[in-house]
């Protein structure tokens, strides 16, 4: 109870504080720049164009001081520390590179990622597709797509219980109570550890990602598919397309745009996949991926910073195409606005 | 085009016309048995999970929540009374109980009073000899009649009797209480709330400000910090954690809330700048100009003007910032520490998961109380959910 009134007291600080800032700055900066007027009411002086360049900058200034501080030191710092030894005293050149290339624990792992990126945001954006053209044909499209996206909504971490549960097995011969298994057995089959068992593990967590970023491809693919010219289908259908046809060669290319969206959207979250692998295996039976491979190395014993450090350097390469592409794709809309 | 307008035009006109013929030829059935065997396999893990938590605990461990309604078959171990419960009855000492646990009732087919053996003795009027050599009758629904001819001893022990049963179906909400009060979710919860709201409220306002000088105020520099603000969109977070934990270490941040607020609204500022942005810089400039030429300052058109008209993109923002701070493992873990009491749901059902894994009335409920909210949220708020996702595709969990 302590505590939630401390938050209550906290944050109203804390949002008092920003709405001084803001209400302050704009105070001072009006106050002390006041036009001077003379007696009979001319303005002898005035410093509108001196406000003007000043109050974009109390405007960004917190933003950007949080941005400085959490996103744009950390990201040079941790290229800085992966020069150095465990406890970042002493520079070790490129040891530690050398050290992550020759590791079978880092290869397994961006092994992993390889094999995550390929799989996850492929699956996701068909099935996402396949929903969205079927749900767009029945009457109840709504309902049907709140319960495929609704994954979206719960934590890795709950989705992770949820599928464990769904992956349990029992010794063989006893009652299995986790439905995979209990179907794999009402067909004749023995029970599969699944979490278990490489390389299939591996499959198993993806599953877990696809059926929770399913629900976003479909629900962007979908107003993508509306919004497809009616005229064009009904064109290719005079002329004789059949429906596969049209799927294939009249909607797919129109909708292309949004499809690399989405599938570079998803690939970005499974790139830094973390929580389906920490709670299902810890990184066990070969299911090791890079972010999980940092965060032991971040808290193993005392901890590694410099190999660490390497191994988010190496997840931020992975995404520098993206970056580029993202930033890319921005400015040319700022071009046209 | 971008996502974020692409969205803002089609989420509103999504209605379900069937204007095209597209797939007739799969038929009717084939449509919405395809749709239909989706949807199964979405929720069935779900519903599975949603089941399982409110069965008995033995039950469930017993058979599979798909058979939840039918009676389970379950071989279970309680004791009898003591001497305390004795009377005596013509001749006899008598004790009389029933065997099922307080609150629990079915049909006893086999008993056996050894823990090692399976209970091998069929229920019926014959008397059989327990373990220290009273006579005992059980019934078939679980009441017992053990006599001797001698007064029961003062220290006799409570005969163990094991049985095999049928039980009924059976639902409790025993699992809830149990995870909220001794395993911790219920603290839990209230500390991912109290590290949710304050790391939602504060990058909203601070990146209202900022995105409404990048969208309406001229400054050198803008393009490229707007650009800046693009690309840390993609940033990994596992740039971050290590010069940030070891700025916290030095800071006595790491294991506070503060802490965590902090962290979070620097990491939900990118996405919040370019949701917000996206949205301003797109309302009429009519608006900002006559504005100005009433004398008003930038100031105030932001306070009064821009942030009224802005509220659908605000809330979008709103909702999606504060589940994603809601289901964060991560930065949790690295920066309130697993050893502290401030724990949060998720990080605390993973740390269940590790210690009590194969307890499933445990695990079931507790991943459950902890998806209340977001489901609530994702239910009532649908709309403004996909809307903020749609809009920030770009960043991407």
């Amino acid at each position: 109870m302590t505590e939630i009134l401390n938050a209550g007291v906290f944050v109203t600080i804390g949002v008092g504080a920003m709405l001084l800032y803001f209400y302050g700055t704009n105070w001072i900066l009006e106050t002390a720049l006041a036009d001077q007027v003379s007696p009979d009411g001319t303005v002898t002086k005035s410093y509108t164009n001196l406000k003007r360049r000043i109050r974009p900058w109390l405007f960004i200034a917190p933003a950007l001081i949080f941005l400085g501080v959490y996103l744009l030191y950390p990201a040079a710092a941790t290229f800085y520390f992966s020069f150095f030894n465990a406890d970042s005293s002493e520079f070790i050149g490129l040891e530690n590179y050398e050290w992550a290339v020759g590791n079978d624990g880092f290869r397994q792992a961006v092994l992993n990622n390889v094999l995550w990126i390929i799989v996850v945001p492929f699956s996701s954006t068909a099935l996402g597709l396949l929903i969205a053209v079927l749900a767009d044909r029945v009457r109840w499209e709504s309902l049907a797509k709140a319960l495929i996206f609704m994954p979206m909504a719960i934590s890795m971490v709950s989705a992770s219980i949820i599928w464990n549960f769904v992956y349990d097995i029992n010794p063989p011969g006893t009652t299995q109570i986790g439905i995979l298994n209990a179907t794999i057995e009402a067909v004749g089959l023995e029970p599969v550890s699944w979490l278990s068992e490489s390389p299939i593990n591996n499959f198993m967590l993806m599953i877990i990602l696809i059926w929770i970023q399913t629900g976003f491809a479909m629900v962007i693919l979908s107003s993508a598919v509306k919004a497809v010219p009616e005229e064009t289908i009904e064109a290719s259908r005079i002329d004789g397309a059949n429906d596969v046809e049209i799927f294939f060669r009249i909607m797919i290319p129109q909708i292309y745009s949004t499809i690399a969206v989405v599938m570079t959207t998803i690939l970005i979250t499974t790139l830094k996949v973390y929580d389906i692998v920490a709670v299902m295996t810890t990184g066990q039976f070969d299911t090791e991926v890079l972010a999980n491979f940092m965060f032991r190395w971040m808290f193993r014993g005392t901890g590694d910073d410099g190999k660490a450090a390497v191994i988010a350097v190496t997840i931020m390469i992975a995404t520098i195409p993206f970056l580029y592409w993202n930033v890319r794709r921005f400015y040319r809309e700022e071009q046209l606005r | 085009m971008s996502t974020a307008t692409n969205v803002r035009q089609n989420v509103g006109s999504a209605s379900a016309t069937q204007r095209m013929n597209f797939g007739k030829s799969f038929g009717w059935f084939a449509v919405r048995g395809a749709l239909l065997f989706f949807i199964i396999l979405w929720t069935v893990p779900v519903i599975g999970l949603l089941v399982s938590s409110v069965r008995d605990k033995d039950q469930l461990l017993a058979s599979g929540w798909w058979s939840a309604l039918t009676t389970t078959t379950q071989t279970a171990t309680n004791g009898t009374a003591t001497a305390e419960a004795q009377v005596e009855v013509a001749d006899e000492w008598v004790i009389e109980g029933n065997i099922f646990p307080e609150g629990r009732s079915g049909t006893v087919n086999l008993i056996g009073f050894s823990a090692l053996r399976a209970p091998d003795i069929p229920v019926g009027s014959e008397p059989v000899e327990t373990r220290d050599g009273f006579l005992m009758v059980m019934q078939e629904n679980g009441d017992y009649r053990m006599t001797s001819p001698e007064p029961f001893p003062e220290d006799m022990r409570a005969q163990q009797v094991t049985f095999t049963a049928d039980f009924p179906p059976r639902f409790t909400f025993d699992n809830y209480e149990e995870v909220i009060d001794a395993a911790g979710i219920g603290d839990a919860f209230i500390n991912t709330m109290i590290v949710a709201v304050p790391a939602t409220i504060i990058p909203i306002a601070l990146a209202a400000f900022a995105s409404y000088a990048f969208a309406w105020m001229k400054f050198p520099g803008r393009l490229l910090l707007l650009i800046t603000v693009v690309g840390l969109l993609v940033v990994p977070l596992q740039l971050s954690l290590l010069p940030i934990l070891k700025l916290y270490n030095s800071f006595d941040l790491r294991g506070t809330f503060p802490g965590m607020w902090l962290a979070h609204t620097g990491f939900g500022l990118p996405l919040a700048i370019f949701l917000l942005y996206n949205y301003m810089s797109q309302l009429p400039r009519d608006i900002i100009e006559s504005a100005q030429i009433d004398g008003a300052s930038h100031f105030e058109i932001f306070v009064r003007l821009i942030l009224p008209l802005s509220v659908p993109a605000l809330a979008a923002f709103t909702i999606l910032q504060f589940l994603w701070v809601w289901n964060d493992f991560l930065v949790a873990t690295v920066f309130l520490g697993t050893t502290s009491g401030e724990q949060v749901l998720t990080m605390n059902i993973n740390q269940l998961n590790g210690s009590r894994g194969e307890e499933w009335h445990i695990m079931t409920s507790a991943a459950f109380v902890s998806m209340i909210v977001p489901l609530l949220v994702f239910f009532a708020l649908q709309r403004y959910f996909v809307r903020g996702l749609t809009a920030g595709s770009v960043k991407g969990g």
